[in-house]
């Protein structure tokens, strides 16, 4: 082995003094949280950077229901985990759909379509927030599970279209072209080359869109006000209106929270990085 | 960076119209679920919040509003700094992530955390430490100086620079991951040349990598520009538009007048930026759907 040279190390120790600050940067907020959901209550306002008695007792009653605030935690975070999934796979459905009628049946007026499903990705979801509130007043689905939803699907869809449609041109058409010849059905082409070949991209837009709807704090709260009807982030949310909300107990909670979204982006690194961020902007 | 383009109608429009007739209907039939949705809830909602947002009353009355006023010149200053400080740092760290170096890619697995995570509970996680009576930092600069730390949240200036941080905390990931695939994408050899002719790291970046960037960076900037006028999370969880009503931006105070139930006010008050937000839509529109 060689020894560095000197400006190997001066590089080197360039590299450490950028890296140190951007790592403690990102940790601070989370270790923060993290360090209240492990401490209890006496040591949480210490001002500690470890707890002297680290503790799980907090999850604990958190996972027990045991603090006025939380006795509907289970009930909240179940209606999370049915709302993520009902709008993941409800986007799924309706972009795959109009992914393949637009990009490979070339239905007549879909580059309209696509348009106007890109116009509306662009438009910030907080500007939609008020009419979609007062939309869903009207059809009647305020406190109903399914306003949130749609309303997750609506936002969703766009950018679930132009990714999978994105992806689909990429395909030959000489395969759809071979298959309709060997006799299949547009049906059996959708079924069994169409979804077959996208499958990484569908991987990519479910997740997309799962933790879309697992993460939105806006929508969720104007939408749904009944304590067993509302999801986590909302819960937490209403944490902050009261004085003596229980800290520790709410970095736990946020911290459980925080969880599920982690370990499927991490999970699901490989497709997110290559179907998304990559598709997200290009040059 | 180019993603291949696509929608040549050419290749495939002569043999549709003779034997396709079938697959159009189920083009049709297969495209109606989201049309459906598109007509329910994007249109609807926004035909109907524009008809809401008729009356030259409501104007008049945001005009007179001092806190429209303070919510458009926050917002501006969140655009300007908060963007253009994040794409710089951005565009400065995905040069260091696209070292090739085993801890760096370590440290990037961690880096995306922000992104990764919720941004309710890790922004109320940072609204604590910065809680003037019971916070870590505050705890922290009294155990040292023996002193009272500042009020933090409840200084406007103070509160919106911290709202601007938590965007930039929480986004910054996102576009650094951006930009470092198009720095990763510029060819090497280049850099190799310039080193061979003794150019500095500011020539390199200035001859070899801003010119194949900068398409990339500005449209980035606009992208992040939209959605930072949407990001309603960072202020609201942070200050709640507080003290005072002196730090909302647009995204939250629609939310404001929708609370205090002036549902007109609160359509006009997204109306007054749509003359902004439109341009820049219609830019990025025809950027991605060629």
């Amino acid at each position: 082995m060689k020894l560095p040279t000197l400006r190997e190390i001066g590089t080197e120790a360039k590299l450490l003094l950028i890296g140190i600050p951007v790592l403690i940067w990102t940790l601070v907020p989370i270790y923060h949280m993290f360090l209240f959901a492990i401490s209890p209550k006496e040591d949480a306002f210490s001002g500690k950077l470890w707890p002297t008695h680290p503790t799980l007792n907090n999850f604990k009653i958190v996972f027990y229901q045991e603090h006025y605030f939380l006795r509907d935690f289970w009930i909240q975070f179940f209606n999370s985990v049915v709302i993520a999934l009902s709008a993941g796979a409800l986007t799924l459905m309706i972009a795959t759909a109009a992914a393949f009628s637009i990009s490979r049946l070339r239905v007549p007026g879909g580059r309209w379509v696509m348009n106007l499903a890109l116009f509306t990705y662009f438009i910030p979801a907080a500007f939609l927030a008020v009419p979609m509130y007062r939309t869903m007043g009207n059809y009647g689905l305020l406190n109903n599970h399914w306003s949130l939803i749609l309303a997750m699907v609506t936002i969703a869809s766009p950018y679930a279209i132009w990714v999978l449609k994105q992806a689909s041109d990429k395909l030959p058409v000489e395969l759809d072209e071979a298959a309709t010849m060997d006799g299949a059905t547009t049906l059996q082409l959708f079924r069994l080359v169409y979804v077959p070949l996208m499958m990484p991209s569908l991987v990519a837009i479910g997740t997309y869109a799962i933790l879309l709807a697992w993460n939105e704090y806006l929508y969720a709260f104007l939408l749904l006000s009944k304590d067993t009807e509302i999801t986590l982030p909302v819960a937490l949310g209403n944490f902050l209106a009261a004085d003596d909300s229980p800290w520790e107990l709410l970095m736990t909670t946020g911290f459980i929270y925080a969880l599920p979204p982690a370990a499927i982006y991490y999970a699901f690194k490989r497709y997110m990085v290559g179907g998304l961020t990559a598709g997200a902007v290009k040059s | 960076m180019a993603i291949t383009l696509s929608g040549d109608p050419a290749i495939a429009s002569p043999p549709l119209s003779a034997r396709l007739t079938t697959p159009q209907v189920w083009g049709i039939v297969l495209l109606a679920p989201y049309i459906l949705v598109f007509l329910a809830f994007v249109v609807y909602p926004v035909g109907y919040g524009l008809w809401l947002a008729r009356h030259p009353a409501s104007y008049v009355a945001l005009y007179h509003d001092p806190i429209f006023a303070r919510a458009a010149v926050n917002t501006l200053i969140f655009l300007l700094v908060g963007i253009n400080l994040k794409m710089a740092i951005a565009l400065f760290l995905s040069g260091f992530f696209a070292q090739q170096r085993t801890w760096i890619k370590w440290l990037s697995v961690l880096f995306i955390l922000p992104w990764a995570v919720p941004s309710i509970p890790t922004i109320l996680s940072v609204r604590f430490m910065f809680n003037p009576e019971w916070g870590v930092v505050n705890q922290l600069i009294f155990k040292f100086t023996a002193e009272d730390g500042p009020n933090w949240l409840n200084d406007p200036t103070v509160a919106l620079a911290m709202a601007i941080g938590v965007h930039i905390w929480k986004s910054l990931p996102f576009w650094t991951l951006i930009l470092m695939t198009g720095r990763l994408a510029i060819s090497h050899d280049l850099y190799e040349a310039a080193e061979v002719d003794g150019a500095t790291w500011w020539q390199k970046f200035r001859f070899i990598t801003w010119p194949s960037m900068q398409t990339l960076y500005v449209t980035c900037t606009l992208l992040s520009m939209i959605w930072t006028l949407g990001d309603f999370n960072s202020v609201y969880l942070l200050t709640g538009g507080g003290p005072a009503d002196l730090t909302h931006v647009l995204a939250t105070l629609g939310i404001r007048y929708l609370r205090l139930d002036q549902l007109s006010l609160a359509m006009a008050s997204i109306v007054c930026a749509l003359p902004f937000v439109l341009p820049l839509v219609y830019f990025m529109m025809k950027r991605l759907s060629r």
